[in-house]
């Protein structure tokens, strides 16, 4: 694991970073150009899917961890990843899927929840708990950033959303839910 | 041979720095007794997948089509990562397991293969089983097998999420209407004598030590939280018996050869077949 630069703002543990290996930072900088299907204004990186990069006998490796179980967008994203690094030169690819330490929302990036937001999309409120949490923090409405919104359905769209609805402007938004 | 096919989305590994490759290369894949117990779990989550699949279109209302498919999804990524791990004993992907076992190979519980019956019933199913699996995957996140372990990680906060979907239903329906209270108390009657055997202890479990759960030792806890819940609920923890047979020894119910008949059909109609 990379180690962390604990400065004022010490990132959630587990977080992955950028290597300092200069051919491992090049892998790792062609995936984050990938971004998921299903959210597109997201790359991997800001998602926290993004979990190591390195390069092994010439061979450009990149580790991805699923959000969700039985998230479809995994194989399209693996492919994605692999058509990226062969384009930027690598002859030689490998994406591997990690299910541990299982991916939290704790992962995602403050550019990915301010992308998410400027795309309609709620981003996670507050920190993954571990265990059930019964209290909800209030979800921020995407379009005119009311806390007065409620939940139509836990499930949404995807796996990692939720359906919520705004009790001022009316509108329904997807919540990328903690997780 | 490697740790997972590679025709498949879910070729994984345990964590940290594990990959497919050095658990390929480490010759770890999983030993005879490990693969069988990862197929009960696979099977488990394979069926009922395959079962809750069924009410997309026909749920009662948009939100809860959605919340059942959501919840199908999951159980099937769960039962993929189980039968590909399964898979590496025997050289067989998850395909193989999945559509090329007859009735008699599958070891999926009898609680997963009930009858969907109406939305109480299914809802008294979900109830069970989630509280079960997430008794069972918050123990198997300890196991000394390093990809049961990280399954059981992954799973866990999924079955979370079903476990509190059943309650809030269980909530509801049973604080609602006198039907509805009726309807899930019915369902809950129904489903219940295939309760006992989710905490049998086959003899495969002696055998695997430190590696599987004990199935015994998960009764008490969810004996004790199912009794809240459907207290809170205003419904009544069923005093029937456990149906005789069935375990996880081949001995199955009636239902499996038409889920199976539904589920199979289109692999083995036309093997090889790919979108």
């Amino acid at each position: 694991m990379t180690p962390h630069d604990h400065g004022a703002e010490a990132p959630p543990a587990g977080l992955a970073v950028r290597p300092a290996d200069p051919a491992a930072a090049r892998v790792w900088d062609v995936a984050t150009t990938v971004n998921d299907p299903e959210i597109p204004v997201l790359s991997v990186a800001d998602l926290g899917i993004l979990r190591d990069a390195r390069v092994e006998d010439g061979r450009a490796v990149v580790v991805i961890t699923p959000t969700y179980s039985g998230c479809p967008a995994m194989g399209t994203i693996t492919e994605d990843l692999e058509r990226a690094l062969h384009a930027a030169g690598w002859a030689d690819v490998r994406v591997d899927l990690v299910l541990q330490p299982a991916w939290t929302t704790d992962w995602m990036t403050p550019e990915g929840r301010a992308k998410l937001e400027e795309y309609g999309i709620a981003p996670p409120t507050g920190r993954a708990a571990a265990g059930p949490v019964r209290l909800g923090l209030a979800v921020k409405c995407p379009r005119c950033h009311s806390l007065n919104t409620r939940e139509m359905t836990r499930f949404g769209s995807t796996a990692c959303k939720a359906l919520h609805v705004c009790n001022e402007c009316l509108e329904p938004f997807d919540y990328f839910k903690v997780h | 041979m490697s740790f997972a096919s590679h025709d498949s989305a879910t070729k994984q590994s345990a964590g940290q720095a594990i990959t497919a490759e050095e658990i390929g290369a480490s010759g770890a894949t999983a030993p005879e007794d490990v693969a069988r117990y990862a197929l009960w779990l696979g099977d488990d989550a394979l069926m009922l997948a395959q079962r809750l699949g069924w009410w997309i279109a026909r749920a009662p209302e948009l939100e809860e089509d959605i919340a059942l498919a959501n919840i199908a999804l999951d159980l099937l990524g769960h039962a993929r990562f189980f039968l590909t791990y399964a898979g590496t004993a025997w050289g067989k992907t998850e395909d193989d397991l999945a559509y090329f076992r007859d009735e008699e190979e599958f070891r999926s519980c009898r609680l997963v293969e009930q009858e969907n019956g109406d939305f109480g019933q299914t809802i008294a199913r979900q109830l069970i089983f989630s509280y079960y699996q997430y008794e069972l995957y918050r123990r198997l996140v300890d196991s000394s097998d390093a990809t049961l372990a990280a399954i059981a990680d992954k799973a866990l906060k999924e079955v979370q999420y079903h476990q509190d979907h059943a309650s809030q239903w269980i909530l509801r329906l049973g604080l609602g209407t006198e039907e509805s209270k009726r309807r899930v108390q019915d369902g809950l009657d129904y489903m219940w004598p295939y309760v006992d055997e989710l905490f049998h202890d086959d003899e495969l479990i002696d055998a695997l030590e430190g590696i599987a759960v004990r199935p015994s030792t998960l009764r008490a806890d969810f004996d004790r939280r199912i009794a809240e819940i459907l207290g809170e609920a205003g419904l009544e923890v069923p005093g029937i018996p456990g149906a005789w047979g069935g375990d996880r020894s081949g001995e199955f119910s009636e239902q499996r050869g038409h889920i199976l008949a539904e589920m199979q059909v289109l692999a083995r109609q036309h093997p090889g077949a790919t979108w």
